[in-house]
């Protein structure tokens, strides 16, 4: 056990070293792995912000119903209380129709022209918030057509449309990634086969003298698979910086945008588990590239 | 150590490379195998350290039959067999401490034993001092000498060499030469493929000769 695990080091740093002596090829590797897996995390974590943005806005979204005028306050607030009992519900407010007009008169600026009006013509409200998990667009509609119903109501208004759009636009988002993902998965498989493919026919000459010496398959195989996880999981951490890096050029951009929607976009500083994620990854397609031109190629070497 | 009984050896498309060899090596003897090119020399000791399999008869090294041995126990097969070779087989991007410690490590040996045993095998074949040097910054000998130091290190029971003095003049020969009759003496068992006749003449050991893939002389004990 304690011999197995030395040889690993000893292949790990062996590869490792082989790396530094040929550090321009696999600069240039590593950076073609990185730009290939940069694409596709970079598209998740918008997605992600995307989401997360929306997701402020449906739970800022509002059912608003406007009540028939012959309601009175207190049977308002009776209904506000039963609403606020419904599952999913997280809040009703009654907001009186003087209290409308007060706040009306307060933000249009039209506050002269109102006095020339005897009565007031601003129904009562009653703003209904979902919970934010249940604020998907079909729980909402069939939300609107029960308030509809309800006989205090005159009117139930929720403009959904654009959170359906939303909605749909980051499902496509989130398949388009998912598409692109596997497509530069296999192009860093492919990579770093190839790379691996060209390091065993460069060192023909070590894999045939190390066999006729009594090296094992397994010997000669360890040292390229090492290298082809270091590949990937240097491509890896490559990715993982030009992705924050270029997040961190958009933020002040997208902060901006996101303050005209009255909403926070803050980068969040990630976990160690997702910090990790990126390299690993990178790491595992290496060792699969690796595997595959290993298992394809070595075979044929042969001392004859 | 080494024994072929009526051993044929036929490569696809060729005529019979190796026809009816039967001979015995025993422990800690010392031989020669000698023969016109195309003789059937290569393939005798490609044979023994299984990079070919006889296609009749069967072989045995050190008591085990390798006649049909799985790829999986070839590498084990190996460690016990020190083979030189005509163009060394160095590996010219490492030292001369690399090269020899090479099998050491294939074998799993630990590094201060590594240290150890790569030492003493540069000290047999006169070589301390080189640890640090570069195949490629050495002499013709000296390169041989380090593929001897190589073949050497792991303490093989058994040592092959395939013309290990064919680029060599003839005082380097003779000197390479006595430095396989020294293993010999310490209980190796050493067969030297060769065509330098008068060379081994002079050193006077069993000599084995195929004429045509037919083991002609040698066959019997000395």
């Amino acid at each position: 056990m304690r011999e197995l695990s030395i040889r690993h080091l000893q292949a790990f740093f062996f590869s490792l070293g082989q790396l530094w002596r040929t550090r321009w090829g696999t600069a240039m590797s590593v950076a073609v792995i990185a730009v290939s897996l940069t694409l596709p995390s970079g598209l998740y974590l918008v997605l992600q912000l995307t989401d997360q943005i929306s997701a402020d806005w449906q739970g800022g979204a509002e059912i608003s119903l406007f009540l028939k005028p012959k309601v009175s306050d207190a049977a308002a607030l009776k209904l506000a209380g039963q609403l606020q009992q419904q599952p999913g519900i997280a809040a009703a407010d009654y907001v009186s129709a003087t209290a409308a007009l007060e706040e009306f008169r307060q933000k249009s600026g039209f506050g002269s022209a109102l006095d020339l009006l005897d009565a007031n013509p601003l129904p009562s409200l009653l703003r209904v918030r979902p919970q934010t998990d249940q604020a998907d667009p079909a729980q909402i509609a069939v939300w609107l057509e029960e308030f509809k119903a309800l006989p205090e109501v005159e009117a139930a208004e929720f403009d959904y449309a654009w959170v359906q759009r939303l909605h749909g636009i980051v499902q496509v988002g989130r398949q388009l990634a998912l598409m692109v993902s596997l497509l530069l998965g296999g192009g860093v498989v492919l990579i770093i086969g190839n790379t691996i493919r060209l390091a065993i026919f460069n060192r023909r000459d070590e894999i045939e003298i190390s066999k006729l010496i009594g090296a094992t398959n397994a010997f000669i195989r360890r040292p390229f698979l090492y290298s082809g996880f270091q590949q990937g999981a240097l491509g890896g951490a490559s990715a993982l910086l030009l992705v924050y890096g270029s997040l961190g050029l958009l933020a002040p951009a997208a902060d901006r945008l996101a303050g005209f929607y009255q909403s926070q976009f803050t980068l969040q500083i990630i976990g160690w588990v997702e910090l990790l994620l990126l390299p690993l990854i990178g790491g595992l397609l290496g060792l699969v590239g690796a595997w595959l031109a290993v298992s394809r190629h070595l075979r044929d070497i042969e001392p004859g | 150590m080494i024994r072929f009984s009526e051993v044929f050896k036929r490569y696809p498309g060729g005529g019979d490379a190796l026809k009816n060899v039967d001979f015995r090596l025993v422990a800690g003897e010392m031989a020669f195998l000698t023969g016109h090119s195309g003789a059937g020399k290569s393939t005798l000791l490609k044979l023994i350290t299984a990079i070919e399999r006889p296609t009749r008869g069967q072989v045995w090294i050190g008591g085990e039959n390798i006649s049909r041995i799985k790829p999986r126990k070839v590498p084990y097969l190996r460690r016990r067999i020190g083979v030189i070779f005509q163009d060394h087989k160095l590996l010219y991007d490492r030292t001369v401490y690399d090269n020899i410690a090479l099998p050491l490590v294939v074998a799993g040996l630990n590094h201060a034993e590594v240290r150890r045993r790569v030492r003493a095998a540069l000290d047999k074949v006169g070589l301390l001092g080189k640890e640090r040097s570069y195949p490629l910054t050495l002499s013709g000998g000296e390169q041989q000498r380090v593929g001897i130091a190589r073949a050497v290190a792991g303490k093989p029971p058994l040592l092959l060499a395939d013309e290990p003095t064919g680029n060599l003049d003839p005082e380097l020969s003779l000197e390479i030469m006595n430095l396989f009759a020294e293993f010999n003496r310490v209980g190796v068992a050493v067969l030297i493929a060769s065509h330098d006749l008068e060379l081994i003449k002079q050193l006077g050991y069993r000599q084995m000769v195929l004429d045509h893939g037919e083991l002609v002389a040698g066959g019997e004990q000395v």
